[in-house]
């Protein structure tokens, strides 16, 4: 890896609004193949973004980056102000080591396209792994707050159950309690219900909402359920070849795309269902 | 047609019994350090680093494509020259622990693996550090993969007991072949470890199976 020239780039940000996620000019390459250019993305604290686009447009791929899972070949992403992918060290930005990513990641919950629930683990279990064992809360009090969070998602009956005995949808709640457990700032949603049977795709989607409306959590969510997005979202972002190439309000974005890779990409939507 | 001498047979069946159970521990702590250390092997594998990977992958290789014969006389005759003066029992199960840790560590990598990229994206999601994910939950994962081949092993280290023979571990085959040479008849000795290698390496096999079907149910896996 090449040393980048990062200072340009702040060692925190500050000032009033703080954005409790930016994404500065991020470049992502696999190989040849440049998946994200130069991206920049912010969302304010308590803010729902939601990002649509093509198959291959790199919706995933900002998440992973986002909760660590790749590495980052340009650019700087900050969270909560403090720099994710770097950490400052004798006033500068060096890379990120695996203690500064690990103090970092605190702040960030995902939850996935095929859920990732731990099999042979219990609902409960699942749901108290991550308290228990990185957050050291006591047993009994990661138990309590567990089976509030399991309750919250309609699994409080269930939370014996392994996941191989759940369906799709319940696996999916268990793993936003999961991922709540946690008490990230920020929660990741990719395609949560893609892979899930149409009629339980609600159960899911309500959960969400509730979060939307009830917690003051800040999202950025990926998916492919063009009413939902323009329902919960205060932003969407249309992705398309690793840029953004168009946001707003969902009324506007949804109601009137300015440019044309927009309007075809949701007409050629539309026809598709 | 067979001169098979029953009094003979019962009156070295005590001998052979109490050697059976010599068999049974070079087996049984032949098999724990080959459990083990092959886990070694197979996390050594999965380390960052390069050159340790290699070395430990060549290792594995080099002591699987060689006898485990030459291997046990190596330890125990070679050994010496390099300041290891070891017992038959402690040679023995350098040897062989060593030699069946390179094939567990190869049943393990197999199991370890099959466990989805999606376990390791979700433990990193939740902020759990390498060992805690694969102690908590990669190998958990990975083991009821590898049960049928750790079972094969096992039966296998048993049945390759008789090796130590050659280096004068009292095991069985080694006390038969002592009856032998003190009375001349060989017949029921040798038919007698047989046997009892028979009614051993059949239940355990049968065995593992039941186990590995309870495993999987007590991991809520099926
Ligand atoms: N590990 C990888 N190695 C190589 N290329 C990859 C890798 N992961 C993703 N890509 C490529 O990066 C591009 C963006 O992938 P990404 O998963 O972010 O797309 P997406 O917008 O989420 O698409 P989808 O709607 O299909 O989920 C794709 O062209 C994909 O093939
Ligand atoms: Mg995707």
């Amino acid at each position: 890896m090449t040393d980048e020239d990062l200072s340009g780039f702040p060692l925190a940000l500050e000032g009033p609004d703080v954005p409790m996620v930016s994404f500065r000019t991020v470049t992502k390459r696999y190989g040849e193949l440049v998946v994200l250019d130069a991206l920049n993305l912010d969302v304010a604290e308590g803010e729902m973004v939601t990002v649509i686009g093509p198959s291959g447009s790199g919706k995933t791929t900002v998440l992973r980056m986002l909760m660590t899972l790749e590495t980052i070949n340009g650019g700087v992403i900050y969270v909560d102000g403090k720099p994710l992918t770097h950490m400052p060290r004798n006033g500068r930005l060096v890379r990120a080591d695996s203690r500064h990513l690990r103090q970092m990641r605190s702040n960030i919950g995902m939850c996935f396209q095929h859920f990732n629930l731990f099999p042979h683990m219990t609902a409960l279990e699942n749901c108290m792994e991550g308290p228990v064992h990185v957050l050291g809360i006591p047993k009994a009090e990661a138990r309590a707050r567990s089976e509030e969070l399991l309750d919250m998602v309609g699994m409080a009956d269930k939370r014996d159950q392994h996941p191989s005995r759940l369906s799709g949808g319940q696996q999916q709640r268990v793993a936003i309690a999961r991922a709540l457990a946690m008490r990230p700032k920020v929660m990741l949603f990719d395609e949560v219900t893609s892979a899930l049977d149409p009629e339980v795709i609600g159960e899911v989607t309500n959960v969400i909402r509730r979060l939307v409306a009830e917690h003051n959590l800040t999202m950025l969510m990926v998916t492919h359920q063009m009413g939902f997005a323009k329902d919960i979202s205060d932003r969407v972002c249309f992705f398309y070849g690793g840029r953004i190439e168009e946001q707003g309000a969902p009324d506007e974005l949804f109601g009137n795309p300015q440019k044309e890779r927009t309007q075809q990409f949701l007409s050629a939507v539309k026809e598709a269902n | 047609m067979f001169d098979w001498r029953w009094d003979f047979t019962w009156q070295i069946l005590p001998r052979l019994v109490i050697a059976t159970g010599n068999t049974l521990m070079a087996a049984g702590f032949g098999y724990a350090i080959a459990v083990v250390l092959g886990l070694v092997f197979a996390l050594a594998q999965r380390t960052p680093s390069r050159t340790l990977t290699f070395v430990v992958r060549e290792a594995v290789e080099f002591i699987r494509s060689t006898p485990l014969v030459l291997q046990i006389f190596f330890v125990f005759y070679v050994g010496p020259q390099f300041g290891l003066r070891l017992s038959p029992w402690t040679a023995g199960m350098i040897a062989i622990g060593l030699h069946y840790a390179a094939y567990l560590s190869e049943v393990y990598r197999g199991g370890l693996d099959s466990v989805p990229k999606g376990q390791w994206e979700a433990a990193t999601s939740l902020n759990l550090s390498t060992t805690r994910t694969y102690f908590r939950v990669i190998i958990p994962q990975a083991l009821p993969p590898s049960l049928a081949g750790m079972g094969n092993y096992l039966v296998g280290i048993f049945k390759d007991t008789p090796m130590l023979s050659v280096i004068g571990v009292a095991e069985l085959m080694h006390t038969a072949t002592a009856i032998g040479s003190e009375t001349y008849r060989y017949l029921e000795p040798y038919t007698l470890v047989g046997l009892i290698f028979l009614a051993i390496s059949l239940p355990t096999a049968a065995g593992i199976r039941v186990f590995e079907r309870w495993v999987r149910r007590k991991l809520g896996l099926s």
